[in-house]
């Protein structure tokens, strides 16, 4: 105590205690060299998953991109060992059970994670179903395709892409509606306060105030739910199997989709393990398509996320 | 109630200065009229507020007069914002948030349950610390608060929208921007097109929270001025850390320091002649 203070209670002043000048600091080297390591791990992680991920859509356009010609979108996969065909009907399969899925899970998701944020909050109803929801999106989605499989395949005695549908849409609901709740918990309540502040009734606060501000990361949070239920494969093994034809209507004669659906994930599994170069070509084709399709989503959709911030 | 009152520009309370701010305080001088025979809007009785388990607020008695400025102050955490919250009850955003006691406006308890909250808060309009112009165009921002409450023609909402426009002293400086966005506007701006917004639907209370401490002097200036042509229309409550302003802006001024309402009186008073020694210490800046 080489300088005690007039008064303890003062502000700013002479510190009490003894001058830090006369204590030797911390050697530099030794920080500095901490700093450099954990640097450099930070980049070798990041810069391995990064590598990892080109590796993969670099080997995939190379062996894809030869498949793909004007063929591949509209002609139906050849007969096993023959030339020729293409993967439309599994293209457009998969582009109706993804959007009927999304159909089904975008607006139930979106209105569950309005009311976990506006509604809910932290009562305990809310906290349930946020356990719930989190809890569902931890399942793994061969579960979700045999339980689909179990409460709607085996009861109508056949496949369909509508079931296919439901397991996405399973899988698609809790990380909307988990999503939607992140998106809405930034707008800043401010905003919440000044338009109940204007007598207006809650309801319409969030719809038209909160919902408003939050509009271009609730729209990217459907389109990257949706892209990411795109690409699962699990889900369909056992709802909406795969087909070599095109689909036949959306209510054929077996049904919702018609009984099974091709679809670009199965067809990728099936041909991929065949022992014909054009049925392994053709899966190539198809990874491409759908890494194509889902990375070009994902920055399309991040770039206008960047700059949305309306609020 | 109200009678005539007949307002001396005089100073007579010009003996006691304590601190800088009164060479503006005295300029004004409400210390005259007889506050008990003013008209209350609101009065708050023995109202409590607690945040969970914490109580903020204890037995704060206040009265609001109708056609005044009521400004108040106080040290950070003191409770202002909690108190005039209550007045319009939108702390009831928040679950662990509660207020008991009384608040009176219009002869009737605005705590009490059954309270319509949408026509009390078209009544008790608010303006925040923060802009915060809804995510939409300069007009509809305007025309928020009426097309919620009235039903109104094309050419009336917008002769309406005008018309808030200008009484903020927004008017001409937005007249061609009106179908752009809100945000797009400054700072000073977006404060005074909120409450262009608060004033369309012509509330009888406005309450101000901080309304300039997050915009610059200039723009801080414009919402001063606007206050006092305000103030002939309607009754404004400001809570604000800013003593000049609160010397400059109101006739009465309250002031709070740990929840309680230490002092009340017309604003003068306040500043040249503090009957306690804690609001002395604060306007005069001694305070720990």
């Amino acid at each position: 105590m080489s300088a005690p203070s007039s008064s303890p209670a003062a502000f700013g002043g002479a510190p009490a205690t003894a001058p830090l000048a006369a204590l030797r600091p911390r050697s530099h080297a030794r920080r500095k060299a901490v700093d450099g390591l954990v640097k450099a791990s930070a980049w070798v992680a990041a810069s391995f998953g990064i590598a990892v991920m080109l590796l993969i859509v670099y080997e995939v356009v190379r062996r894809g991109a030869a498949a793909i010609d004007w063929g591949f979108f509209t002609q139906a996969p050849p007969v096993v060992g023959e030339q020729g065909g293409g993967l439309g009907n599994a293209i457009v399969g998969t582009l109706v059970i993804t959007t009927v899925a999304a159909l089904i899970a975008l607006p139930m998701g979106f209105f569950g994670g309005v009311w976990l944020a506006e509604f809910g909050r932290n009562g305990r109803l809310a906290t349930l179903v946020r356990m719930v929801a989190n809890v569902n999106m931890g399942i793994p989605s061969i579960v979700v395709g045999v339980f689909v499989f179990a409460v709607l395949v085996r009861p109508l005695q056949h496949y369909s892409g509508m079931a296919g549908s439901v397991a996405l849409a399973f899988i698609m609901l809790p990380v909307m509606a988990c999503t939607t709740e992140d998106i809405l918990n930034l707008v800043p309540n401010e905003l919440r306060e000044s338009a109940l502040a204007m007598g207006v009734p809650r309801w319409r606060v969030t719809m038209g105030v909160i919902i408003r501000a939050a509009r271009s990361g609730l729209i990217t949070g459907a389109v990257l739910a949706t892209v990411r239920v795109a690409g699962e494969t699990a889900p369909l093994l056992f709802t909406a199997l795969s087909s070599p034809y095109w689909l036949n209507g959306l209510f054929g004669s077996e049904g919702f989709f018609g009984g099974p659906t091709a679809n670009l994930t199965k067809s990728i599994y099936d041909f991929s393990g065949m022992p014909y170069e054009r049925m392994q070509e053709l899966a190539w084709g198809g990874a491409l398509v759908i890494i194509v399709a889902v990375l070009g989503l994902n920055i399309v959709m991040r770039l206008i996320f960047q700059r949305g911030k309306e609020w | 109630m109200v009678g005539t009152i007949v307002r001396d520009t005089s100073d007579s309370r010009q003996d006691v200065l304590v601190a800088p701010p009164t060479e503006v305080a005295a300029a004004r001088s409400t210390g005259d009229e007889d506050f008990s025979a003013l008209e209350s809007i609101i009065s708050a009785r023995h109202l409590d507020f607690f945040y969970g388990k914490e109580q903020a607020l204890f037995d704060n008695s206040l009265e609001i007069k109708k056609n005044r400025v009521t400004a108040v102050i106080g040290p950070s955490g003191c409770g202002k914002s909690t108190h005039i919250r209550t007045y319009n009850r939108i702390f009831e955003l928040y679950r662990d948030h509660k207020a008991s006691g009384e608040v009176l406006f219009g002869g009737r308890n605005v705590l009490a349950p059954g309270t319509d909250l949408l026509d009390l808060r078209r009544r008790i309009g608010m303006i925040f610390q923060k802009p915060s112009p809804f995510p939409m165009t300069v007009f509809d921002n305007v025309a928020y608060g009426l097309r919620q409450h009235y039903k109104l023609g094309r050419s009336e909402l917008s002769d309406r929208v005008e018309d808030a426009l200008r009484r903020s002293a927004l008017w001409d400086e937005v007249k061609h921007k009106l179908g752009e966005p809100g945000i797009a506007l400054s700072g000073g701006q977006q404060q005074r097109l909120c409450i262009a917004r608060c004033i369309a639907t012509e509330p009888d209370v406005v309450l101000m929270d901080e309304p300039a401490s997050a915009i610059d002097p200039v723009a801080t200036s414009k919402i001063e001025e606007l206050m006092e042509s305000l103030k002939a229309n309607y009754t404004i409550v400001i809570v604000t850390h800013n003593m000049q302003q609160a010397a400059r802006v109101s006739d009465y001024t309250a002031f709070f320091y740990e929840g309680h309402i230490v002092e009340f009186g017309p604003t003068t008073q306040i500043f040249s002649n503090p009957q306690q020694k804690q609001t002395e210490d604060y306007i005069t800046g001694r305070f720990s």
